[in-house]
């Protein structure tokens, strides 16, 4: 980004940490810039308590975390998935948040692109989650798939300056972004704030703050919700998986139903945060089991066991040494399983 | 018409009576930088005030500009970014010295030393106000402070040294009793390109002056009369005589190009 954006008029700035780096980019989206980080491991830690910022201030930002191994230090930079709860729950405090989880190359392009537009769409900070294996690797992008003309603007406001409310309830419970320097002086806060923007402490107005927060996003899970279905049309057992294990889990499917007559599919979420809890619920009704294979302890596994555990049999498969999950693996440990 | 000045800057619509204690130093520097704001000739939509968190930091709520406030110790990341965004605006960055120099020191030290075009105000009170009496990195040694009641064991941070070693192009110190002074530094510090600091050494008669014995707001500017002396004649004091004395006045005025500056003359030299 150092080399292509001045090309392009934008801007790169190397902070001095994370913290900072979180930092600037909210100012410059206040300042009405489209602006991104990205990091790993003890970086996303860092930006925790900002990345909370953008949300209570509805500031648009895209954050690119490719998770590493381990607490602390860990393993850098070998591949896990041990932050996809920490990407919905990292910052203090009861808020919502968008994820967005890519398992190849050309879906990072197109998702970067996605994630960008939800942010400034919904005014929430969005956090790109990557698997290490992906984040290496190279694989052929089509740029000329990409509509370069199209940009996605997010909505300014168009009233006059005496009546702009920057935190207004309006119907899409989205307000209009006033960027500074626009001639709408007004005020910004990470305090729980009225639609003037300044702090309250009256319980009404601070339900109808955080209310809408929440709502904003809840309303409009048809436009942020997405994922895919491999093989699940005719399946008796599904996988849920996400990122590179979703990868294997394809491969593993070939296997299991060529191989082995097994009827089994995939689904995978893309947005991994909102949960797609109801695409689960209708995809688990007439399965005998879930697999649920990932590079942690269980973080996916919570949300599958929510909303499914009632449905059918969920079964977790867990791989933290570093290493990815290896479609044999899964064909193994599935055969064993069913 | 000159002694209404401030009002011109104040939200009209909002958020007074403001948070600060009876007698608290803030307001002075408050109105202080408003003076300034308005001798400088600013337009109010090409200004942002951003700050951090902290009794000082409140001060963006009350002033009618383009207001942030961000987190404890973070605002002058937070106003690199939006200068890189904005870059004709004037970004005014307000701090305590416990947002400054303790959990931002590290902001504090980069911005410098990038040459950020930020003007920053440190409201120094000596202490973590808000919290109630925390010691800060500024609390001068021997002084109390809820965490250090027997006397502060450790040395205190001098900012304006510290802005002057990390590159800032202006550095001044001021005090909520020298107005005057305060004013007309920090209305320097606008006319300027670059990392500027202003440090406003305020009292704060809840926490330091009631565990320091500087209980009453006059007291406190007394005190801040009889201890902090014009730079010059700071300079021809023999050492014995400058115990529990400080200096004041302008220490650094100096032109380096800024970040943002050599950053337009790239994306300049390689624009596509
Ligand atoms: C990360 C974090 N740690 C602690 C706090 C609590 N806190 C709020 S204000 C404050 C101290 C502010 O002191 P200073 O910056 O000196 O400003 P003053 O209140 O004295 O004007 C602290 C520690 C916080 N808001 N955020
Ligand atoms: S605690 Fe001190 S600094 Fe804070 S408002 Fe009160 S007097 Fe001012």
């Amino acid at each position: 980004m150092s080399v292509e954006l001045p090309k392009l008029g934008g801007k790169f700035i190397q902070m001095e940490d994370e913290i900072g780096s979180m930092a600037s980019i909210i100012g410059a989206s206040i300042g009405g810039l489209k602006s991104m980080t990205a990091t790993s491991g003890p970086g996303i830690s860092l930006m925790q308590e900002n990345i909370g910022y953008a949300v209570i201030t509805e500031t648009p930002c895209l954050i690119v975390n490719v998770q590493r191994g381990g607490p602390s230090t860990g393993l850098p930079t070998m591949p896990s998935q041990g932050d996809i709860l920490q990407a919905r729950w990292g910052t203090h405090g009861d808020h919502p948040i968008i994820t967005i989880y890519p398992h190849t190359v050309p879906e990072i392009f197109e998702e970067t692109i996605r994630s960008v537009e939800l942010s400034e769409k919904y005014r929430i900070p969005v956090i790109l989650l990557l698997d290490e294996v992906i984040g290496h690797m190279r694989e052929k992008i089509d740029i000329e798939k990409v509509d370069k003309n199209k940009s996605f603007k997010r909505k300014t406001p168009d009233v006059p300056n005496e009546w702009f409310f920057p935190y207004e309830r309006n119907s899409s419970g989205v307000p209009a972004f006033a960027d500074f320097g626009e001639g709408y002086r007004y005020h910004i806060t990470g305090l729980v704030h009225d639609v003037d923007g300044f702090p309250t402490s009256k319980p009404d107005q601070i339900d109808a703050f955080m209310k809408r927060m929440f709502r904003k996003i809840d309303d409009n899970l048809d436009d942020i919700l997405d994922w895919e279905e491999y093989e699940l049309e005719d399946s008796e057992y599904m996988i849920l998986a996400a990122g590179c294990v979703a990868r294997s889990a394809k491969q593993a499917i070939r296997t299991l139903r060529d191989e082995h007559g097994i009827k089994i599919g995939l689904l995978r979420p893309k947005t991994i945060w909102p949960f797609i809890s109801s695409v689960l619920i209708d995809k688990a009704q007439d399965k005998k089991k879930i697999f649920v294979p990932e590079m942690n302890m269980g973080q996916l596994l919570l949300p599958t066991q929510r909303f499914a555990s009632s449905i059918c049999d969920i079964l977790p498969f867990n791989k933290i040494n570093g290493e990815a999950i290896y479609p044999h693996e899964l064909v193994s440990f599935i055969r064993r399983n069913i | 018409m000159e002694k209404n000045v401030v009002h011109k800057y104040l939200r009209k619509n909002k958020k007074f009576p403001h948070i600060w204690c009876p007698g608290c130093g803030h307001g002075v520097i408050m109105s202080s930088m408003l003076r300034a704001i308005d001798k400088q000739g600013l337009d109010r939509d090409d200004v942002a005030v951003v700050s951090g968190i902290g009794c000082s930091s409140r001060t963006p709520t009350y002033v009618d500009f383009n207001t942030i406030h961000t987190t404890h110790g973070r605002a002058l990341a937070f106003a690199t970014g939006l200068k890189l965004a904005k870059p004709d605006m004037t970004v005014i960055v307000v701090m305590g010295d416990g947002d400054a120099v303790g959990i931002g020191g590290n902001h504090f030290i980069h911005a410098a030393r990038r040459n950020m075009d930020l003007k920053v105000i440190v409201y120094n009170n000596n202490i973590y106000g808000m919290t109630g009496g925390q010691a800060s990195p500024t609390t001068p040694s021997g002084k109390k402070a809820t965490t250090a009641r027997y006397g502060n064991i450790e040395r205190s941070f001098d900012i304006c040294e510290l802005a002057k070693a990390t590159g800032a192009v202006y550095v001044a110190r001021s005090t909520s009793y020298h107005v005057q002074a305060l004013e007309k530094y920090i209305h320097r510090s606008l006319s300027k390109k670059g990392f500027t600091v202003v440090e406003a050494m305020t009292h704060c008669p809840t926490t330091y002056g009631r565990l320091n014995k500087i209980k009453e707001p006059v007291a406190g500017m007394i005190y801040q009369k009889d201890h902090f002396i014009m730079k010059a004649a700071w300079d021809k004091l023999p050492e014995e005589k400058r115990e529990g004395k400080f200096p004041m006045g302008e220490f650094v005025d100096i032109e380096k190009t800024d970040f943002v500056s050599k950053y337009l003359r790239l994306i300049e030299a390689n624009k596509e």
